[in-house]
């Protein structure tokens, strides 16, 4: 067996009792004692505090660092200000996800460029090649770098206590550099479970400093540990997307639903052509929202979506959710069958289970 | 976490013998920590009769599903009611409150069931 990988995290997990998985080769907390639903319930009601180092943390610096991210993403990277951020995905020619990140905004020409774990060696070595001709030099920082997710209602107050940052004046998705507990952070207001909250980038070795000192200070405000499980069910409710599932090699970013991410009215940019010619043709498929009608149905991943015997599509994320009491989930459904209100069914262990499409997200924070 | 009084498979269901030809069946400790919050729990009628290795039904958690295997032939005297709006009794109580069925034994318990110490056994070898 392989070693898995392990975050400057791994021991701070083990000693709060956490259960811990393999996931794409990083060595992970899944949960907490207090378990999943618990965790989540945590996260939308106070706050929960998640291990995010095992991602990726690339930088793109050069004279042409911004013409070449404009040219190799679809959002429109000219007009991010700098301390800004704006989700977009590495296309393939053929609109498809190579993965999908976050892109800071540093300077005029040095972008922070955040990507999935499972997809850092991939993406690097992407970006580099494509970098080729570019003035710009791209580097991996993810071995170096620590991250900390604080989301919850109650982050903003738990953090300030902490920083030196004022972060009222931290608008959603901007950021700004600063202390955490008397250590060199970024802070943005960026999250992966649709409530208010932070992400904390610091050096590697100052990960259990930041992690303990933010757990401390979100004691009396109910702060606990939060682990990949509650993570998931979380962004699901949100409708935020996962690789590997929403988007991926065999899923372009229109019927994705990630539309609003591609920038049509800028320049060229990678992927462009494809998209357009999609658009053009009009969507065959497009990603939905679901809930199935009966408690006993839990549509899981890959589970086929099937009308009159045979597979019209699939589940691309399914789980019940612990915030509506409901069994919800995301598909890949043909076009007509994409507005709300109709009818579907999801092959479940060689039964076909009534859902109903909904809108998404299926979760809003006031 | 693994009662004395009661024996086991190697699927990790518990049976207890309730000696006048009636037995209850849930899943161990082992099981509902693997799964981890139980949401829905898909149970047989009464009346209905099974083979043992029989799957008789599923335990759904946040994360995942596993199937149920009857541990004996027998016929379903009852399945407990309180887990269909309490699910997490199979969690929080499993040799209790968290019990599933209640079922009548046809031609005596398995010689294969595995008694406390052989269960935990295997679990140790299972977790390693």
């Amino acid at each position: 067996m392989t070693d898995l990988k392990k975050t400057p995290l791994n021991a701070a997990h083990r000693a709060l009792g956490a259960k811990m998985v393999d996931f794409g080769g990083w060595d992970m907390p899944v949960q907490y004692p207090a378990g999943i639903i618990a965790e989540h319930q945590a996260v939308r009601t106070q706050a929960g505090l998640f291990d995010v180092s095992h991602m990726g943390e690339l930088r793109v610096k050069g004279l042409d660092a911004l013409r070449f991210l404009d040219w190799l993403t679809p959002n429109a990277v000219a007009k991010l200000e700098v301390g800004q951020i704006h989700y977009t995905g590495f296309l393939t020619e053929r609109g498809t996800f190579v993965d999908d990140l976050l892109i800071y905004r540093e300077a005029g020409d040095d972008f922070l460029l955040v990507v999935n774990a499972g997809n850092i060696a991939k993406d690097f070595a992407w970006v580099k090649e494509k970098a080729k001709g570019f003035e710009a030099a791209v580097t991996d920082e993810s071995d170096a770098t620590g991250q900390i997710a604080l989301q919850g209602p109650e982050a903003e107050a738990i953090l300030q206590g902490l920083t030196d940052l004022k972060l009222v004046d931290i608008a959603y998705y901007f950021f700004k550099r600063g202390t955490v507990a008397g250590l060199p952070c970024l802070v943005s207001r960026t999250g992966y479970t649709g409530e208010d909250g932070f992400e904390i980038y610091c050096r590697a070795e100052d990960s259990e400093a930041v992690w303990n000192a933010l757990l401390a200070a979100g004691k009396d405000k109910g702060l606990i540990p939060a682990g990949l499980g509650c993570r998931n069910t979380l962004r699901l409710e949100s409708k935020m997307a996962l690789y590997g599932h929403e988007i991926g090699d065999e899923i372009h970013a229109l019927e994705a639903g990630l539309g609003w991410t591609v920038k049509f009215d800028k320049g060229d940019f990678l992927g462009r052509e494809a998209l357009q010619q999609a658009k053009d043709a009009g969507l065959p498929r497009r990603l939905v929202g679901f809930r199935t009608l009966e408690k006993r149905d839990i549509a899981r991943d890959g589970m086929p979506v099937v009308k009159d015997g045979s597979r019209v599509g699939f589940v691309t994320s399914g789980a019940p959710s612990p915030t509506l009491g409901q069994n919800i989930g995301l598909a890949l459904v043909p076009t007509v069958d994409a507005t709300a209100g109709t009818r579907i069914f999801i092959e479940i262990r060689g039964k076909a289970a009534e859902a109903e499409v909904i809108p998404t997200p299926f979760y809003k924070r006031k | 976490m693994y009662p004395a009084e009661l024996k086991y498979t190697k699927d990790h269901e518990w049976v207890k013998d309730l000696g006048d030809g009636t037995a209850l069946v849930g899943i161990t400790h082992f099981a509902q920590d693997a799964l981890g919050d139980v949401v829905f729990v898909q149970l047989p009628e009464a009346g209905s009769s099974h083979q043992q290795h029989d799957e008789f039904g599923t335990v759904e958690s946040v994360k995942t599903v596993s199937e149920l295997f009857m541990p004996m032939a027998c016929e379903v005297v009852e399945a407990n009611g309180e887990l269909e709006g309490h699910p997490e009794f199979v969690n929080e109580d499993p040799y209790g409150k968290g019990w599933m069925l209640k079922v009548k034994i046809a031609g005596g318990l398995p010689a294969d069931l595995l008694d406390a110490k052989a269960y935990e056994a295997l679990v140790s070898a299972e977790s390693r």
